[in-house]
């Protein structure tokens, strides 16, 4: 399979040399016809205000909200896809909610269907503040969900590609694939 | 279903959960990567910043060349100031410390600020000794002219590397020369033999672990920019070509013809380095660049990159 990642800013080289591990094909993305012909798209983290408008500036906010394979925001990512902005996530989502640098931390996260824990990094983080009804909590810290699956996206206030552990980029490709078996 | 605000409380919050961990330090610098961090010395610079398209700015009270201008002692900026840049934007703010004056990192450590840039374009406090920067829970960057000094700096915990160049003159060369000496380096380690790496880290004046973990990766284990001399959206091109993970543009926009516009060109340039017509289309009628200087014509006691031990 093949997955896009999103190379306008932040941190999508992580995220790529992720995705190569578990075998996917990954190209980067950085003008709307980049997009055709994949599997899955990731939005990395990065600063959400440089992104977005690079996307606009670029061209690449209707094409991904046309694009109808699975799609994975990681932080700003996340803040992309939300009701605010892309639309396609049923989320509503407050930026650096957390507070400053000074607060971003790492934490022990609890993975739904998993006993190991999972190790969550988070910089400068949003915020989940309200979820449509469609939406399942993944994860959770302190009470508030930080990995969430709505449909076919899947959203994650951490950065799981700031780690050795591919387990999130593995349940997102299993999106992917079963996607991919549905349209077969 | 809502979810209402909790008020984060650090580490107290959760007997598991940390701050200030190398891997969160380093974590916003992978953030930033293939973007602009613009310097900026009052609010509505910030914001013109912010608009363009800045990952994040850096606050001083004068650009590099302004302080080249002026000469005399130059020190941490005033913290009312760095308040109402952080007031008016929502992307990080870094600010500058002397080299070697912890105190003055201190004071911005209780500012908040989001990244601390050790930096030689302040006039050094210490002329033997950088900031322990493992102290501090606020992430450090720190210059290099060459990988020794970027190892050393690495080793007394910055999270993040500016290749130096030569600060306020918008001369990119010494930019290239620093990059190609870092990254050189980097390249030449891979091909050492497991014995030889010894002596090199003796020759490198790095600790042996991070020149070893630096043959074995072929990179630096924390991201790298490039600042000193960028002015055009063809120089931020060359530098991203070369290997840079990001650049720092100080001078370069707030001293140029139209700032605005040549922030936005240098944005786009950073993320399509490698589409010359992209390039050739954003480096067009951009009006005035800075002056500049030709860093062949400063004596050496005027040149910034030196100052870093």
């Amino acid at each position: 399979m093949t997955i896009g990642v999103l190379a306008l800013q932040g941190n999508f080289r992580e995220h790529a040399a992720m995705l190569r591990q578990l075998g996917a094909d990954v190209v980067e993305v950085r003008l709307p016809e980049q997009l055709d012909g994949l599997d899955g798209l990731v939005i990395p983290g990065g600063e959400s205000t440089a992104i977005a408008r690079l996307m606009r500036l670029y061209g690449l906010e209707e094409p991904v909200r046309r694009f109808e394979q699975p799609i994975f925001g990681t932080c700003a990512g996340m803040i992309l896809l939300d009701r605010a902005h892309l639309g396609l996530a049923d989320l509503e989502v407050d930026r650096n909610a957390y507070g400053r640098q000074l607060a971003s931390f790492e934490a022990d996260l609890e993975l739904a269907g998993d006993d190991e824990p999972l190790r969550g990094v988070f910089i400068r983080a949003p915020r989940v503040a309200d979820v449509g009804p469609d939406v399942e909590v993944l994860a959770e810290h302190a009470g508030q969900p930080v990995l969430l699956r709505a449909g076919r996206i899947l959203v994650a206030s951490f950065h799981p590609e700031l780690t050795a552990d591919t387990r999130v980029h593995e349940r997102f490709l299993e999106l992917v694939g079963e996607e991919l078996h549905v349209r077969a | 279903m809502s979810y209402p605000a909790v008020g984060y409380q650090g580490a107290t919050l959760n007997p598991m959960s940390e701050t200030g961990t190398m891997r969160v330090k380093s974590g916003l610098a992978e953030m930033l990567k293939g973007g602009v961090i613009m310097d900026v010395v009052n609010a509505e610079q910030a914001k013109v910043a912010e608009d363009a398209g800045a990952v994040a700015v850096m606050a001083l009270e004068r650009v590099p060349a302004d302080i080249r201008r002026d000469g005399g002692v130059s020190r941490m900026s005033d913290p009312a100031m760095i308040e109402q840049i952080q007031e008016t934007v929502s992307i990080p703010v870094m600010a500058k410390c002397r080299i070697g004056h912890f105190a003055e990192a201190q004071i911005l450590q209780a500012l908040e600020v989001d990244y601390i840039d050790e930096s030689e374009v302040l006039t050094p406090a210490d002329i033997a000794h950088h900031v322990d920067k493992w102290a501090f829970t606020i992430p450090f960057v720190c210059g290099a002219t060459n990988l020794g000094e970027a190892l050393r700096r690495i080793a007394e915990g910055a999270a993040m590397i500016r290749t130096k160049g030569e600060a306020g003159t918008g001369d990119v060369v010494n930019a290239v020369t620093h990059m190609r000496a870092v990254f050189g380096g980097i390249r030449r380690l891979g091909s050492l033999r497991g014995e030889e790496l010894y002596a090199e880290a003796k020759e490198l004046r790095a600790p042996y672990e991070l020149v070893r973990w630096v043959a074995e990766n072929g990179r630096l284990p924390v991201v790298t920019f490039t600042a000193g001399g960028i002015a055009t959206p063809a120089d931020a091109s060359l530098c991203m070509q070369l290997g840079a993970d990001g650049v720092f543009v100080g001078s370069g926009i707030f001293k140029s013809g139209d700032p605005a516009l040549r922030a936005k060109a240098i944005v786009e340039a950073t993320t399509h380095y490698a589409d010359a017509e992209i390039l050739a289309r954003v480096s067009a009628g951009l009006g005035e660049p800075m002056v500049g200087i030709s860093t062949s014509t400063l004596e050496p006691s005027e040149l910034l990159e030196t100052r870093g031990w």
